[in-house]
Order: structure tokens, then sequence, then C-alpha cells
């Protein structure tokens, strides 16, 4: 069986965007530990993120020799159609790099800048305790879907879960123990990651906004336990939450939908960082 | 892993700690560097991150380098110079039996 284009799509584009959004840390990070934990961290979501592209590549050979597999124009195409078939073959960094805004199927939360709405308590653009509760929020949700997609049906998905569910374990360690250490630090500490969180929690309500999307991938026999998901995430951030001395805050109001392409104004910005070099010189190798 | 109390003064810096990793093939853990954590549990993840991303290990130890304590480099000549002159303590001088095989 295989899973649904979109939902791999889903899957990858959540950790190519988190990845670019850690990488700007590369340089930056406040101290030399922290700036390889973050690279280390990106090129995971990297990697897995090229799987998961490549897979989709490969489930989607024809398109390029068949003119007629494409979609007529305007009508919606999960690989963004004919921009990522630039240079006649869809591949990973097509993929990557000549999909725009609306083909992106990545959650909202993970293409955020490094700072809240208003910036208020971060200092300057980069304020790590977003980075960090962000980095948890996301990681306590991928620890236990990887571990449910190890056992999934489509073979190539469980054997990128498999891989993928170690280095998620990792980020959720790396982020859990930086939560806790901030949120119960100093007084600023814990007010900068108090209103991370608050900023930030709001749009976690997308993740178990079930959709097309999941309905698609259920119908093709992609089973996630969604109540179980969510009672697993939930522990684990409540759980954190306590040891951190940090109050969850109620997470309502508007429900975002990137994952169904309507994002942020913020990964337009993303996108043309991360695309422009590839757009520039299309076809460049070294 | 015990947390601080709040009571306890906030440290300025974080304090040093010594790295040792043990590779694949490797039977003791060998010194390879160090850092600067706020705890043991921080002090591996970093330790993980700085000194094993090229597959260098399997096990590591973190030490708080307040806790090692080093001979003065001063000492050097009362310490390890009186052992220059003698040769009989190395076991070289024995003829080793066939049926011991390697030592």
């Amino acid at each position: 069986m295989s899973t649904p284009i979109n939902y791999l799509l889903h899957l990858a584009d959540n950790a190519l965007v988190l990845g670019q959004r850690n990488a700007e840390w590369c340089g930056h990070g406040p101290i030399l530990e922290e700036d390889l934990a973050l690279a280390n961290m990106s090129l995971d979501l990297i990697g897995q993120a090229r799987l998961l592209y490549s897979l989709v590549a490969k489930r989607a050979p024809t398109l390029a020799a068949d003119a007629s597999a494409l979609p007529p124009e305007g009508a919606f195409a999960p690989w963004g159609g004919s921009a990522a078939l630039h240079g006649g073959q869809l591949t990973e960094d097509t993929l990557a790099y000549f999909r725009d805004v609306p083909d992106f199927r990545n959650h909202t939360l993970l293409e955020l800048p490094h700072h809240g709405a208003l910036v208020g308590y971060a200092k300057g653009n980069l304020d790590y305790a977003t980075t960090i509760v962000r980095n948890f929020l996301f990681s306590a949700l991928m620890v236990p879907l990887w571990q449910q997609l190890t056992t999934c049906a489509d073979t190539d998905l469980a054997a990128i879960a498999a891989k993928s569910v170690k280095e998620a374990g990792y980020h959720l360690r790396h982020s859990r123990d930086w939560l806790v250490k901030l949120g119960d630090g100093t007084d600023e500490s814990h007010a900068r990651v108090q209103a991370s969180l608050e900023h930030l929690l709001p749009y976690t309500q997308e993740f178990w906004m079930l959709s097309a999307l999941e309905k698609e991938a259920t119908d093709a026999g992609v089973v996630i336990d969604w109540a179980q998901l969510s009672a697993d995430w939930n522990a684990l951030l409540d759980d954190a939450l306590a040891e951190a001395t940090l109050t969850r805050p109620s997470a309502g109001g508007y429900v975002s939908q990137g994952k169904l392409g309507q994002h942020s104004e913020h990964l337009g910005y993303l996108l043309a960082e991360m695309q422009s070099l590839a757009r520039a010189h299309p076809g460049a190798t070294w | 892993m015990t947390t601080a109390p709040h009571t306890a003064p906030a440290l300025k810096e974080w304090p040093l700690w010594e790295v040792f990793v043990r590779s694949k093939q490797g039977l003791e853990h060998k010194h390879c560097g160090s850092l600067h954590a706020a705890d043991a549990a921080q002090a591996l993840n970093m330790a993980r991150d700085v000194y094993t991303r090229r597959q260098e290990g399997v096990s590591i130890w973190v030490v708080p380098a307040k806790s090692i304590t080093a001979s003065n480099p001063d000492d050097k000549g009362p310490l390890f110079d009186p052992a220059a002159d003698k040769v009989y303590r190395h076991p070289t001088f024995y003829d080793i039996p066939d049926e011991v095989g390697h030592m």
C-alpha cells in the first residue's frame, strides 16, 4: 500500500520548514554547544525531509514523461504542479525548491519566527525560549507519531519512521531539558518561556483539527490512533510543564491551517531565503 | 537528577566538565575535551552534540573538572624523573616461556 502524496508531503514539509527555521541559529547560538546542537537537529530534520521527498518522487515518476498527467491549469496538484517538475523531473530538490507557499503542507507552528507575535519578552529576533518551546511541542508530537508509524502498512514510510523516531527522541530530550531549565530558572527566563508558551500553544490546535489530509491517509490504510497520540502528547506536555513550574495556558481562538496550504505571512520569507539560490541557478550541481 | 533549590545562589558561570568518550572498538573511555554546562545531564547532552556527531563514540562520561586533582607541572622533576634511570623495572630481562603466549 502507499501513503497519499499529500500526507507524505505534510510530514516532509514539517521537517524541512522546522529544519530551515532552526538553522537560522547556525553561527548565532547562545553558546557554542547549543549552536552545534541546533545545527545537528536541523540536519536530522532535513535528512527526514529528504527521505520523504525522495519517496514522493519515486512514487510519482511518470508525471514528467506524461504531460497529460499534469493537472489542468489552476487545479490543485499536491506536488505543486508544473513548477516542481522543473527540469522535467520530480526530485527531492524540485519538491523542496520549486514549490510555492500554498503547496507546502507544514503546520503553521513550524514556520513562525523565533520570537513572539509582538516580540514581547524576546530580545531581538532570535528568542531562545521560543525556539525551545516550539521544538518541545513538535518533538512531543513526533515521538509518539513516528512510533505509531513504525508499524504502518506502508513499509517505506515505516522504515523512515524507525529512523526518525530516534532522532525525534533526542530532540525531545534536548528541548525538554531546556524547557525545565528556563522555566525553573531565573525570574526572567521563567517569564520569557511562559510568554513563548502562551504565544505558541494555540497553534498546536492544528495538530488535532483532523482534516481531509488525515482522512485521506486513514482511507488509504495509514491508520493513526489520534486519541492515543493526543493522550501521549498531553502527558508529555503536562509532565514537563509541571517540572518546569510553568502554567499551561488555555489554547483557544483561531485554528491555523498550514497543513492545508493556508499559511502565515512568515513562510514566504522563509522559502524565499531557502529557495532563492536554487531558483537563481536552476539545475546547478557541485 | 536532583534539582537545586531556589535558594541556591545563581551561578554566574556554568561549571566546567571533562568529557571522556569510549569508541566502538575502544575498551576504555578516553579524554577528548571539556565543556561548560549547568549540570551533569546537560553536560552529557552537550558532549553528545559536540564530541560524538561523527560517530566517535558509544558511551560518554562527564566529570566535573573541579573533582579532578591534578599533579602540579612544577613537581615534574621530583615526581617523574627518578624513574628515568631504572630500566630494570621494565620486565624486559626475562625469557617468557612459549606456553605463556602473548602477554
